[in-house]
């Protein structure tokens, strides 16, 4: 089988109803045409696991594709709420959705001890706050040297991991560069890792020998789609659609808007309508 | 609101006020709403030396226009350097590495501690809001805490429905008997005056007044009955230089967002 393949097909070969999967991109290179097709395929009983839910968690929680939300900062950044997740916890609407909520640092820590294969993520954190006391997950060990109590959570380990990068060379090596987020250690913490790109090049144009480059054997699928981080952004390529995000938040308010903007914008497209969507932001050559 | 003398509004006085609070000298951990207006005019007026850091993992970043998300791309292209969030967390926030961390939140109560998760019970909630992000480590991690919000009944309560990110727990000794060495909030900086923790008690007390705004109104606009210090003054009235910035500043930031379509 191709590392590198259609949308449809690298969603189709390795994402199934009840996986658990990480979308991952801190407010930059979020892979918003993969979730789109995810949607599209119908998947369902998801549990979604993701730092900042943004705008592509709202909407696959707002087709029921989820029935768990794994998560630390659920708001549409600098503009207010999230309709779609506030409806499905407020609500249950379009279904109940379970969520298992931690701060950024415990994620941050939990997929990185999942990169490491280490069964728990050890920090200190949650000193005098209530999360503990609504998520089981958090728990505390005590240092077997100083005997200092620390917070405790257990690795992230998620079936699939998707993320958008900015290009991949012939050989399926990937480069990400500007805010790298959790994607690595998201993807090496994960089973299977799908990778969407802006481009397939001949030459990575790595600026030096640190950077993010994530080798081809540990991704099972790439699929070339420009754009396809919109309306977040791909550092280089084209600007985050603050104008889009705010937007979003008319759009999302109603169950009935939502939807017609899901049929026009999702189920009756593909993933190479996200070109033109980006088109506008270009960044400057 | 604008005052007697009608130059300025009380959302400009808040911000303006907000970034006094900072140094020069200052590495400060930039959270998520209406900090960040305060520590980029701190950066522009009279602290042109400051780092600030937002949890995207961008360091030493200076913004031309406010991002309306902490990772758009300005910040990590006027970065210093841009570090994966998990090396964010552990090395720079956890390692001690901020002197101050810079807060908002939906309520706050009287001992600073901060609420961004929900109104009404957790499992079945009134008001479900973003939750708490990267604030609830920042709260015990940074050198000491700066508040900045809007001042009314509803946000400053008498009780907290759930504490997010941790103050002064329910006074002077909370943080102490948590194994925490961080001094925690120490200015609260609103639309109508300054308010810190007394030395004894750890509750907040009013320490300023901004300019045109009485003890009544303060009072009126607090959830729980509000003490004020012995030694209250008058917050300084915004400078021509730091009206002029600000406003350029939110002009920028207009025009470029309505560009990204």
């Amino acid at each position: 089988m191709s590392l590198f393949c259609s949308l449809q097909e690298a969603i189709a070969r390795n994402v199934h109803d009840g996986d658990t999967v990480a979308l991952e991109g801190f407010t930059h290179l979020i892979p918003f045409a993969a979730g789109h097709e995810l949607i599209r395929q119908g998947r369902k009983r998801l549990r979604l696991v993701r730092m900042t839910p943004d705008l592509l968690y709202d909407q696959l929680i707002g087709v029921g594709a989820a029935d768990r939300l794994v998560f630390s900062w659920g708001g549409n950044p600098g503009v207010g709420s999230l309709h779609r997740l506030r409806d499905a916890v407020e609500n249950g609407w379009p279904q109940p959705l379970a969520i298992e909520e931690h701060s950024h640092a415990a994620m941050a820590n939990a997929y990185e001890a999942g990169a490491a294969n280490l069964p728990f993520a050890v920090f200190r954190g949650y000193k005098g706050v209530d999360l503990p006391n609504v998520n089981p997950t958090i728990r505390s060990v005590q240092c077997p040297f100083t005997g200092e109590s620390l917070a405790a959570v257990p690795a992230i380990r998620p079936d699939v991991t998707i993320i958008h990068a900015q290009r991949a060379d012939e050989a399926g090596n990937v480069l990400l560069e500007g805010i790298v987020g959790v994607q690595k250690q998201a993807v090496l913490a994960a089973k299977r890792a799908i990778v969407t790109v802006e481009e397939r090049v001949a030459d990575l144009r790595a600026p030096g020998p640190n950077a993010v480059i994530l080798p081809s054997w540990i991704i099972s699928a790439i699929c070339v789609v420009p754009g396809g981080a919109y309306p977040s952004y791909a550092q280089g390529y084209y600007r985050r659609a603050n104008a889009f995000y705010i937007e979003w938040d008319a759009v999302s308010r109603e169950r009935e808007t939502f939807l017609a903007w899901i049929r026009a914008n999702v189920l009756d497209t593909g993933p190479e309508a996200f070109i033109h969507r980006s088109a506008a932001n270009r960044a400057d050559p | 609101m604008t005052t007697g003398s009608g130059e300025f509004t009380a959302g400009e006085m808040m911000t303006i006020a907000a970034a006094r609070a900072l140094k020069n000298s200052d590495v400060c951990f930039v959270g998520i709403g209406a900090p960040s207006a305060a520590c980029n005019l701190a950066r522009l007026t009279h602290a042109p030396g400051i780092t600030l850091i937002y949890e995207s993992g961008t360091i030493g970043t200076r913004p031309a226009v406010l991002p309306l998300s902490i990772g758009d791309g300005e910040l990590c292209e006027t970065a210093l350097t841009t570090v994966s969030v998990p090396e964010m967390f552990r090395y720079w926030l956890q390692g001690g590495r901020i002197t101050v961390g810079f807060l908002s939140g939906a309520q706050v109560d009287r001992y600073a501690n901060l609420n961004t998760t929900v109104i009404g019970p957790y499992e079945h909630p009134k008001v479900r809001l973003p939750g708490g992000g990267g604030a609830p480590e920042i709260a015990s991690s940074c050198r000491e805490i700066f508040i900045t919000m809007a001042m009314s009944p509803r946000t400053f309560v008498e009780r907290l429905p759930f504490v997010t990110s941790l103050g002064h727990g329910s006074g002077k000794g909370t943080r102490e008997a948590l194994g925490l060495t961080t001094l925690g909030p120490t200015r609260v900086i609103t639309d109508l005056c300054v308010l810190e923790p007394d030395a004894d008690t750890r509750e907040l007390e009013v320490v300023s007044l901004h300019p045109g705004v009485n003890e009544e109104t303060v009072r009126a606009a607090c959830g729980w009955p509000l003490r004020f210090s012995p030694d209250l003054s008058e917050t300084p009235r915004p400078t021509g230089v730091e009206l002029r910035v600000l406003r350029e500043l939110h002009a920028r930031t207009a025009e470029a967002h309505r560009h990204d379509t």
